[in-house]
């Protein structure tokens, strides 16, 4: 059976598992963009509460994926729940890192104005500080995006969901007549989806970056 | 969060234009945590409503942080501030500003706005109904001479620094606040178009009478713009507080004087404005008019020249008798361009610059969106020039002999002694 054969045959499998490896990076690719800017938000002003954020998240990152899954395994059990929590702590560090560069890089004299003329705290951070600071912080979730589509593979180690299965089977089985296209198939699909999702951000990118601050 | 109501700016439908409120500084200070002195030591310092003043001094004199104080960016650590009687040293600051106007150098413009959501953001703060506040930005976006409907939807960085530095002027005065603080506001500006910025803020002080404090380090822009002058020196202190003709004519001390600088004279000049002068009236054709009239227009005048104006009323060319035949009845080759103009605030050493680096020996002065509106000639200028130093002269003399009675007076008191205080 060739590569094409195998595709043909095995088509709505890999469907499926394409969607889920899709569903769950997305999804903690949400719950990260919400936690990192909050943390960004939270920490941008004091020099050490910032670096503190960053160093942290960097920390994490250094775990190696597949320690960090089987460290989860025993607490949280199998499947999902390990999975999600992994992604969501690994995507945090472009996120953190670049909303609190992109806070602190507003131009002071603009936040100086936004005082001037009675903007309130809050309203400083969601009308002036933010949108500002939105062109660096879609950045982060890209790059975030990216890595996590490569770890969410490795989810299959937990039972997880996602193309991770497939290469994880052809690996076990090296040697069958369809290992070798099932690493590939997995391997191609994470490919496939990393593009697809970049193109989504150039196009939220395009729709939600004001006019005024487009590069 | 409901915003409480600001009486006298909330009814719609009305264009309310409040005038300027009073500021009263007592005993300002800013001590800021692990310096030793105060950064502004007890300043006291009463602004009439409707005045502009000057905040003049050295760079790190304190000026921009007392001018901070009064819309409490900075929150002073003892004295009062009152606006309009009103003491607001207590109150919520972020409802303060609203009421307070705020220009800054560079203009402060957020970049991810248009013009017109720059200007909108006070109004709108204050829950102005929608439809006020689309006109209220039409309104400003003419008070400080843009054409709304170009550029209403442009983004800041579209527009050139003059411009920018106008919608941040536009903006601060949206809300329509009876005080407006301008921190270096035409800083960063280059000189000429500085220049006119100067020009078009006086123009609209005088169409608004708000109460300005101006913050500067150049001398020549405060005696340009400022009703009255304090020349601030290390910690704020006030070396001299008067108007812009007693600090030229009477500066208080070595410190004062040393600001001023040398050229006091010329300097005279920019107190006098074209409007003072008188401004004649002088014979214009339109580029719209047919030749004829053109021709007979001069022919029949009694000058040399006509001014040629454009479809807008703007001052375009002056024509000369000569050049029409040579262009061979074209108005697109005849006459030469008209270099400068000036406004009818400009004052006397502009108009003066201009009147010498152009060669008909007159100047155009314009009004709104540069529409003409007479001329000044040399020799207008050099009588009130004349009469201006004329004066200052008499004025000095008198000043000089009240002095030396004063000092007479004194000598006497001395000589008597005791006796002489009894007597007085």
């Amino acid at each position: 059976m060739n590569f094409w054969e195998y595709l043909e045959s095995r088509h709505q499998q890999l469907l499926i598992d394409a969607y889920q490896h899709a569903s769950v990076v997305f999804q903690c690719m949400v719950v990260a963009t919400v936690l990192g800017v909050l943390i960004g938000v939270v920490t941008y002003r004091s020099e050490w509460a910032g670096n503190l954020a960053t160093t942290a998240t960097a920390t994490l990152l250094t775990i190696p994926a597949l320690a960090m899954i089987g460290l989860l395994i025993p607490v949280v059990g199998l499947g999902v729940p390990p999975t999600v929590i992994a992604l969501t702590l690994y995507g945090l560090l472009p996120i953190v890192r670049n909303s609190i560069v992109g806070l602190r890089g507003v131009d002071p004299s603009l936040v100086d104005a936004a005082m001037g003329i009675g903007m309130s705290r809050p309203a400083r951070l969601a009308r002036v500080e933010l949108p500002l600071a939105w062109p660096p912080i879609l950045t982060g979730i890209r790059v975030s995006t990216q890595m996590l589509m490569g770890i969410a593979a490795i989810a299959a180690y937990a039972s997880g969901p996602g193309l991770g299965n497939l290469i994880f089977r052809g690996i076990a089985s090296l040697g069958s007549k369809n290992a070798l296209n099932q690493v590939l198939a997995g391997t191609l699909g994470i490919i496939v989806l990393a593009l697809l999702f970049d193109a989504a951000y150039v196009l939220i990118g395009r729709l939600t970056i004001p006019r005024g601050i487009r590069a | 969060m409901p915003e409480p109501s600001v009486p006298d700016s909330e009814t719609p439908g009305t264009e309310s234009r409040s005038v300027g409120a009073t500021i009263e500084l007592e005993g300002l200070t800013k001590r800021y945590p692990g310096s030793a002195l105060p950064a502004v030591d007890s300043v006291t310092l009463d602004i009439g409503a409707g005045e502009t003043v000057i905040l003049v001094g050295p760079s790190g004199c304190g000026k921009s942080t007392l001018l901070k104080m009064i819309n409490r960016l900075i929150e002073p650590t003892g004295g009062r501030i009152r606006i309009g009687g009103d003491d607001v040293t207590d109150m919520d600051p972020v409802r303060l500003r609203r009421t307070i106007g705020y220009a800054i150098q560079a203009s402060g413009l957020f970049p991810h706005m248009t013009v017109a959501q720059n200007i909108a953001l006070v109004p709108k703060m204050l829950r102005w109904p929608a439809a006020r506040v689309r006109a209220r930005v039409e309104e400003m976006l003419d008070l400080v001479g843009l054409d709304p409907g170009e550029f209403h939807g442009r983004y800041p960085r579209q527009l050139s620094g003059g411009q920018q530095q106008r919608v941040g002027v536009a903006r601060a005065l949206a809300a329509d606040p009876p005080v407006l603080l301008m921190d270096e506001p035409f800083g960063a500006v280059d000189p000429i178009t500085r220049d006119h910025l100067q020009d078009e803020l006086i123009r609209l002080q005088r169409e608004l009478h708000k109460t300005i404090v101006f913050v500067t380090h150049d001398f020549d822009e405060a005696i340009k713009i400022g009703d009255r002058i304090a020349v601030l020196r290390e910690r704020s202190h006030i070396a001299q507080f008067d108007t812009p003709e007693a600090i030229l004519t009477n500066p208080a001390d070595d410190f004062v004087s040393g600001f001023v600088g040398a050229g006091a004279a010329l300097k005279r000049l920019n107190l006098t404005r074209v409007r003072d002068v008188g401004i004649t009236d002088y014979p214009t054709v339109n580029v719209d008019d047919p030749l004829q009239h053109i021709f007979n227009k001069l022919r029949s005048g009694g000058t040399n020249e006509v001014l040629l104006l454009d479809k807008r009323g703007r001052p375009y060319k002056w024509l000369r008798r000569g050049d029409m035949m040579r262009a061979k009845g074209s108005l697109a080759r005849a006459g030469t361009l008209v270099h400068d103009t000036v406004t009818r605030d400009a004052t006397l050493r502009d108009a003066l610059e201009a009147v010498l680096t152009d060669n008909t020996g007159r100047v155009a002065v314009t009004g709104r969106r540069g529409a003409y509106e007479g001329v000044v000639d040399v020799e207008t200028l050099m009588n009130s020039v004349h009469e201006l130093l004329e004066a200052d002269r008499l004025e000095a003399r008198g000043a000089q002999a009240d002095l030396q009675e004063q000092r007479a007076a004194q000598t006497q008191a001395e000589q008597e002694g005791f006796g002489g205080e009894a007597k007085a």
